[in-house]
């Protein structure tokens, strides 16, 4: 791992990036409230340094597939903040036409497949668009979100043995925030050393912290090289934390407010904020025009989502089966 | 006139895979021992050494895990062809086929189709007890987004599978295991065949028998002693369990005025009690009797061969059941 020294644009884009899923998502948490948004709503607050420093590593060809916390990931890959936002006001305009909402946002653009609401649920899938990679002659990378949460399942062990059996390109990456919804990590795996888990596959691993965005950086371009070059899949997790509840619905009976608290004081934007004014890489000037155009962008999505139409009740059962087929 | 070809129903389903392999390079054969064994009912003997262990992929014992990759792989462009052992193992995968396959076109708003096919074994008769011989199609036949295709001929076993490749929606097909080892005859020039239309295998005048797969033969066996007796059976091979034909099921009945369902699935929430709820819903004033069915009786498949012979349908209870609804 080489990490390059800090330069200005580089370091306004990963702040940018960052500070723009923050207030998404608070925005997204105020209309919740204001009962524009409904059903479930799971917030990446905290966790924004993992998804920017991914997508600076991927091309356009490569593919994602997420979960049902994936807001951030989806911002971060170029899904538009009003598509999501409309997604979310359950507006044809939305990018899965208002089918999905906030746990199902696609993107055909952006070779966004979807977030995933079956835990580890997308990681058979990512096996089979590497694979299909794999079998077509393309060096296109394929890269899978997934809590900590899923390492219980037993796709997650099926994928990695298929991936690296198979020698397939895809980039396994875990988001350990700590918490399965409301069951601690401690309480639910009996080795909580997920990279000997992956190694016992085969696939090499690597864990980072996840609250800094250049540590993600780094360590994912090392990873996304591996991958890229032929050499079968990686592993890497990522220490990370939500500083929000789990959904909506959650008073977060099970950790300490301290917890968070402590947690809060790694934030990434707080902590990767004080480095750039350490490295004389922002003024207050600068962040304050950062933040209003970001406000910009996300009052736009707002409007865009409010402006929105709702799809006819005719148009129900589209796409239950593709139209061309009878 | 057309000249015909005996074949078993297993060189069938292989004479289908081997065609679709030559036709698109995007095919390839994956699942349980489908290459160096030559697959658990012997289809693809052979397939491996031809095709090499890429397009005929043996996987791990990891039924979600590798009918998850087919999906993904069809997501990625290729038109795979996912083979499970049996229906029984498919609920190791269930997630992936109804919460991914069936669902992601829909949840996508249209974006990301899934083109794959997955085959499975289905049906009893081979004393292999209950957690090998269930007949689960009905329920998959429950599921938006799914295609349900039942081949009860040799011809059907041959033909749906290229239909079924070029679906751009996912399509599961049954094949019952009974079936492998019979033989039956077939255009020599035998090709792709419709997967949209029930087909009326014998015709009549007094009672629709309605039936796929599996059960298809034991029908036809019913309606020929029932003809010596006197009684007209007309019986329907509805191939496909979804999309259900409603078309083909309510003109025989409207033309018979009298039913009965044959269905080796358990009775209870059976496609065979769908396909009596439809009848009533459209034809009720066309009945002359209450419609009928024969069913697994609802036990686990066991494996003593008197009692799995009697849990079934067999041609004498579908000629019971047959008699009973026209009244002697």
């Amino acid at each position: 791992m080489t990490e390059p020294p800090l330069e200005h644009d580089r370091a306004h884009h990963l702040l940018r990036q960052m500070v723009r899923i923050r207030r998404f998502e608070e925005k997204a948490a105020q209309v919740y409230t204001e009962g524009k948004i409904r059903g479930f709503l799971h917030l990446y607050i905290g966790e924004e340094a993992v998804a920017v420093g991914v997508m600076e590593n991927l091309r356009e060809d490569d593919a994602v597939l997420s979960t049902y916390r994936e807001h951030g990931h989806a911002l971060a890959r170029g899904v538009s903040a009003r598509s999501i936002m409309a997604e979310m006001y359950g507006k044809v305009e939305g990018c899965s036409r208002g089918r999905g909402g906030s746990m199902h946002l696609f993107d055909a653009d952006t070779r966004f497949y979807g977030g995933n609401a079956i835990v580890a649920g997308g990681l058979p899938l990512a096996v089979g668009l590497a694979l299909a990679d794999k079998m077509q002659g393309r060096d296109r990378v394929t890269v899978c979100f997934f809590g900590e949460g899923a390492v219980a399942e037993g796709e997650f062990h099926e994928s990695l043995n298929l991936a690296e059996l198979w020698r397939l390109p895809v980039l396994f990456l875990c988001e350990n925030n700590l918490y399965a919804m409301g069951t601690a990590f401690e309480r639910s795996e009996a080795e909580m050393d997920l990279c000997k888990k992956a190694q016992s596959y085969g696939v090499p691993a690597v864990a980072v912290d996840g609250m800094n965005v250049i540590e993600v950086d780094t360590a994912v371009r090392d990873a996304v090289a591996h991958v890229r070059s032929g050499r079968g899949p990686h592993f890497v997790e990522f220490h990370t934390y939500r500083f929000r509840a789990h959904s909506m619905f959650d008073a977060q009976l099970y950790r300490d407010k301290e917890e968070v608290e402590e947690w809060k004081k790694r934030g990434p934007i707080l902590t990767f904020q004080r480095k750039m004014r350490e490295l004389g890489l922002l003024d207050d000037a600068e962040l304050e025009a950062m933040e209003a155009e970001i406000r910009e962008e996300v009052e736009d999505a707002v409007e865009y989502a409010d402006r929105g139409t709702l799809e006819s009740t005719d148009d129900l059962t589209k796409y239950v089966y593709t139209e061309v087929s009878r | 006139m057309t000249q015909m070809v005996t074949t078993t129903y297993r060189e069938a389903v292989k004479g289908g895979i081997v065609e679709a392999l030559d036709r698109d390079e995007r095919v390839f054969l994956m699942g349980e021992d489908v290459g160096k064994y030559g697959g658990c009912y012997g289809v693809s003997k052979g397939l491996y050494q031809t095709y090499g262990s890429e397009r005929i992929r043996d996987t791990p014992l990891s039924e979600s895990g590798f009918v998850g990759a087919g999906i993904g792989a069809a997501l990625g462009g290729m038109r795979p062809i996912v083979e499970i052992m049996t229906v029984n193992f498919s609920l190791l995968a269930l997630d992936q086929i109804l919460n991914n396959a069936a669902t992601i076109l829909h949840m996508s708003g249209g974006q990301f189709n899934v083109p794959v096919v997955i085959r499975m074994a289905t049906g009893a008769g081979r004393q292999l007890a209950a957690q090998h011989s269930h007949s689960l199609e009905g329920w998959y036949a429950h599921i938006p987004g799914l295609k349900v295709l039942t081949p009860a001929t040799v011809a059907d076993a041959r033909g749906m599978l290229w239909t079924a490749l070029e679906d751009p929606d996912p399509v599961l097909i049954f094949e019952h295991a009974a079936l492998y080892n019979t033989q039956g005859e077939m255009p020599a020039d035998a090709g792709p065949v419709e997967i949209h239309k029930a087909a009326v295998r014998r015709e009549g005048s007094d009672v629709t028998v309605l039936t796929y797969g599996g059960s298809l033969h034991k029908c036809l066996a019913a309606a020929e002693q029932l003809d010596k007796e006197g009684t007209s059976v007309e019986v329907v091979d509805l191939r496909t369990l979804r999309p259900l034909d409603d078309e083909t099921i309510f003109a025989s009945v409207r033309k018979t005025h009298r039913a009965v369902i044959v269905d080796e699935g358990w009775r209870s929430g059976s496609i065979s009690a769908e396909i009596m709820a439809r009848i009533m819903e459209t034809c009720f004033f066309e009945l002359d009797a209450p419609v009928a069915r024969v069913c697994a009786a609802e036990v686990p498949i066991p494996y003593a061969k008197h009692l799995e012979e009697f849990a079934l349908p067999q041609p004498n209870t579908i000629v019971a059941a047959v008699r009973q609804v026209k009244g002697g």
